[in-house]
């Protein structure tokens, strides 16, 4: 077990120490006795920037399950370190913020942070591991603990709902990723991801590999709350606001993204790819930018905004696929997508981030989160509507923040796939461009819409719950951070490129840079007047107009019917369900045991048809019959007339009669056939059953005594009938394919010499096959046994009551 | 009304131990002739239900002080120790042995562990019925 390995589990070690930390160290807030973990990590994985930039991946492998291939490898590379340094970074950032955010009084720190840190150690195994199943395992936990923390205030209604729908779509989403995953790992007989992507051409035609395909996106969509089961991210905001800010931001929902970048090298050469991914991508950043416009609640909007960024980081990543298209060096500018994703990947995790805890303060400092309730805070909270400013500009994408930046790199992506001349694109492609640029001018308005109606504006203190005042300098520090990260990548973005974005990206496309591509990033702040400059020109511009004048067209929202909506079909399919699975069950299952029987029976009749009929196994030979007697004639006519008799009869008591004929004719029929133990045995045992047959009869209730003929139904009757024939078909089949001898010769050669016996039945029972006796004789006493028990226990009850 | 069933009861004091004579002729035979120890039990409790029918339940019970539960519970220790005792001599479970011996009075007569076999079912037949009939019987 290596430090790396440890590193990735420590938040886990850490959280079981929580507990007892909790109850005995009760002077602290138990934040402080966390916080420095995940700085302790951040600056551990900050050592393997220069490591990886010079050597490539670092690996360290521990057996887990060996016999099964399956080891907790960890491997960082440039993808799995940007991410590590997110999670460790913005973790250590949040758990100050929660600090000052959780009452040490009134809330329950101790499964806060337990929850908390699991989540941190299950997001660095999933980012840092290289085996589909530890990954898998990983991200389950992330599923749960995410689950955990979301219905954190368990006592409120809309917390539980929040946290359930997110439970049950995510990991829908997992499943489906294990899925995907195994047929992965069938096709190459390996778990590792970078075994999986050296023989990627060559499962590529693989009639399953669509199918892993589609279900390995199907979990990073769930994840990443891509259209359309982008759903459960606004109802997680009941969570604690630092868990929207880490989960909900920057971490959890970007390991969709990661998963998308990491099998980027198994699939993206799959035209499907580049169209699912670029154009869910595009269509959950253009639903999340509309939607995003409507929101009243400061995080309900932030939500949508994560949604429809999460779609452009998305919508990159796919267009960036086509680069694998194009390996000649000179221009390869789809390359540019994938670092513009990885750009805005960073850039969105900051500000989002520092919005986030943005609106925790508004919260904490107004007692709302609502924009109609709120406004003018800015003389009052100076600070928070700087780091606000800071980050809806940045996220608007204006100059001179990183947003900026990232937008216009993905204009120009978008802009590229015009260019495009496969699969399609250049019918379709031009959609991308259009429905970016609509994106971008919604996303213009509720970023304007964040700051302004928020800090600027009348204040109307009679609405708030408390007064209004700037939060506490510890509170405040985190989102600070977050926004000098904000500027500081926004003036000086290429400190990230030699270190970061180019590891990433030839992680994402290594076949590229294997090819001896030179990687050279460098992001200009002004590129010229170029098609991006003017399309970001016409967001500001159509962004005000829009802004200025939306009373106007707000209440279009309103008209649109609500069955449109996703949540309703979400609401309603879940509902639908268990109302048809409640429906389904009580149909089939409505309590009567004639039903039962009916099934039963069918079942019988249909499975052993269809034996017959597919083995061809009906035959008929009559070469080895014995010859048909008269008394065997007549006793059958009796069995017959008293088995009719049984069926009609009217009274009870005739039926029963009628039993006992039967019973005494059966054992006629064992006289003839020559078996004298069974005769005496059915004569005996006839007698005493017809007796407890009587017996019934006589304590039937006076009540429904009615004598009635016994109802004709068609089905019991086709049922009955049915049984019957292929029983004797059976039968007759089985009676005329004789495959090897009896065995009875054995018997009758040795029953004197070996048993010292003479009646070979009674020798069987007790000598050649004694253990049925022994335990025939067990089920008589157990029969006994059952009858005193049921009898007595029933009287004393009785007489207790 | 008492009735008075002197008939009744007189024949089946003689008819009692005709039926069980022959039932532990069924049972003896049962190794070399139809019979055994299920038809014997079965004939036995025949004979104790005829006593039911002509006493009363108090009355039988008096008469033959057996706790039929117990008497299943001793025809299954029977049937499972000759089994066992197999093991004692190094062959299979419910291996049974056999031999001829001149027996006083008997003269030549073959003596065979199934027998002891047999009294177990018989034991445990006996003890079946008996205990269903008097608990129904008994039950109001």
């Amino acid at each position: 077990m290596s430090l790396l390995h440890f590193s990735i589990i420590a938040p886990l070690i850490l959280a079981i120490f929580i507990p007892f930390l909790y109850k005995k160290v009760k002077a602290i807030h138990t934040g402080w006795l966390i916080v420095w973990l995940p700085a302790l990590l951040f600056i551990y994985f900050l050592q393997f920037l220069p490591q990886i930039q010079n050597q490539g991946a670092v690996e360290k492998t521990v057996a887990w399950i060996p016999s099964l291939g399956i080891d907790f490898t960890a491997y960082v590379d440039g993808l799995g370190l940007l991410f590590a340094l997110l999670i460790t970074g913005i973790g250590t950032l949040v758990v100050l913020y929660s600090v000052f955010y959780l009452d040490k009084t009134k809330e329950n720190l101790g499964h806060f942070y337990v929850y908390l840190l699991m989540f941190m150690a299950a997001m660095l195994g999933v980012v840092l591991s290289d085996n589909l199943i530890v990954l898998y395992v990983f991200w389950e936990l992330t599923s749960f603990s995410s689950f955990l923390l979301i219905g954190f205030w368990n006592h409120k209604e809309r917390s539980r709902y929040g946290a359930q729908k997110s439970m049950l779509l995510t990991v829908f989403g997992g499943l489906s990723m294990l899925g995907g995953f195994l047929i992965l790992s069938l096709l190459t007989e390996s778990f590792s991801i970078r075994e999986i992507i050296s023989q990627a051409g060559s499962i590529s035609t693989e009639p399953l590999f669509i199918v892993a395909l589609i279900l390995v996106l199907l979990g990073a969509f769930t994840k990443s709350a891509q259209f359309p089961f982008h759903i459960w991210l606004p109802d997680a905001m009941e969570a604690p606001t630092p868990v929207s800010a880490y989960l909900h931001s920057a971490t959890m929902v970007k390991a969709g993204i990661y998963l998308v970048a990491r099998m980027s090298p198994v699939f993206a050469e799959q035209g499907l790819w580049l169209w699912l991914v670029g154009g869910i991508g595009l269509l959950t950043l253009f639903w999340g930018s509309i939607n995003a416009v409507k929101q009243t609640d400061l995080k309900a909007i932030l939500a949508f905004s994560t949604i429809s960024q999460l779609g452009l980081i998305m919508s990159l990543l796919g267009v960036g696929a086509a680069a694998l298209h194009y390996d000649y060096l000179l221009e390869n500018f789809y390359m540019g997508a994938t670092v513009a994703a990885v750009f805005h990947l960073i850039n969105h995790a900051t500000f989002k981030g520092s919005l986030f805890m943005v609106a925790g303060i508004v919260d904490h400092e107004t007692g709302t989160r609502d924009i109609r309730k709120l406004g003018g805070l800015i003389q009052l909270m100076p600070i928070t509507a700087t780091i606000a400013f800071i980050g809806t500009f940045s996220m608007a994408g204006l100059p001179p923040f990183n947003g900026f930046l990232s937008k216009e790199m993905f204009f120009t992506s978008m802009v590229n796939v015009l260019h495009l001349d496969i699969f399609n694109l250049e019918t379709w492609g031009v959609l991308f461009p259009v429905i970016a640029w609509i994106a971008s001018v919604f996303t213009f308005i509720y970023s304007m819409m964040l700051f302004f109606k928020t800090f600027t504006g009348k204040l109307q203190s009679e609405k708030l719950e408390k007064k209004p005042h700037e939060a506490p300098i510890g509170m405040l520090v985190p989102p600070i951070i977050l926004g000098a990260l904000v500027i500081v990548f926004g003036f000086f973005p290429n400190i990230l490129s030699q270190s970061v974005l180019e590891p990433v990206a030839s992680s994402i496309l290594p076949s590229l840079v294997d090819a001896g591509h030179e990687m050279d990033i460098h992001i200009k702040f002004w590129h010229g007047f170029n098609p991006e400059l003017f399309m970001t020109l016409g967001v500001i511009l159509f962004g005000i107009i829009l802004y200025k004048t939306m009373e106007k067209w707000i209440p279009i929202y309103g008209k649109i019917p609500s069955f449109l909506a996703f949540n309703y079909v979400y609401d309603a399919g879940l509902k639908q369900s268990e109302k048809g699975a409640n429906r389904l069950t009580n149909f089939y299952m409505n309590g009567s045991i004639r039903h039962y029987m009916v099934y039963i029976f069918i079942s019988f009749i249909g499975f052993l048809t269809y034996a017959i009929v597919r083995n061809q196994a009906f035959l008929v030979d009559t070469s080895n019959l014995a010859p048909i007697g008269l008394y065997e004639v007549v006793l059958s006519l009796i069995v017959v007339a008293a088995s009719i008799t049984i069926l009609v009869a009217k009274s009870r008591l005739t039926s029963i009669i009628a039993l006992g004929a039967v019973g005494y004719t059966v054992a006629l029929f064992f006289l003839l056939f020559r078996a004298p133990d069974l005769v005496l045995t059915q004569l005996v045992i006839e007698t005493v059953s017809v007796a407890l047959f009587l017996l019934a009869f006589y304590h039937l209730p006076k009540l429904n005594r009615k004598e009635e003929r016994m109802g004709f139904k068609v089905t019991n009757a086709i049922v009955a009938l049915g049984v019957g024939v292929i029983v004797t078909l059976i039968a007759l089949s089985a009676h005329s394919q004789k495959l090897f001898d009896s065995i009875s010769k054995y018997y009758v050669e040795n029953t004197a010499d070996k048993a010292g016996g003479g009646n070979m039945v009674n020798v069987i029972l007790v000598d050649f096959r004694g253990f049925d006796t022994m335990f025939e004789i067990a089920v008589l006493g157990i029969a006994a046994l059952g009858v005193y028990g049921m009898i007595k226990l029933r009287l004393s009850r009785r007489r207790n009551e | 009304m008492k009735s008075n069933d002197l008939i009744l009861q007189t024949t089946t004091k003689i008819a009692v131990f005709i039926i069980l004579l022959f039932s532990l002729h069924i049972f003896f035979a049962g190794h070399y002739y139809p019979g055994g120890g299920f038809v014997g039990g079965l004939l036995t409790s025949g004979a104790l239900v005829l006593l039911l029918l002509a006493f009363d339940i108090k009355t039988v019970a008096n008469s033959l002080p057996f706790n039929f539960r117990i008497m299943i519970a001793i025809g299954l220790l029977f049937a499972i120790g000759t089994g066992a005792g197999a093991l004692f001599f190094n062959v299979p479970f419910l291996t049974h042995a056999f031999d001829y011996f001149n027996l006083p009075l008997l003269g030549k007569t073959s003596l065979h562990t199934a027998v002891l076999f047999d009294i177990g079912v018989y034991l445990c037949v006996v003890g079946a019925t008996m205990t269903i009939i008097q608990t129904i019987g008994g039950s109001e």
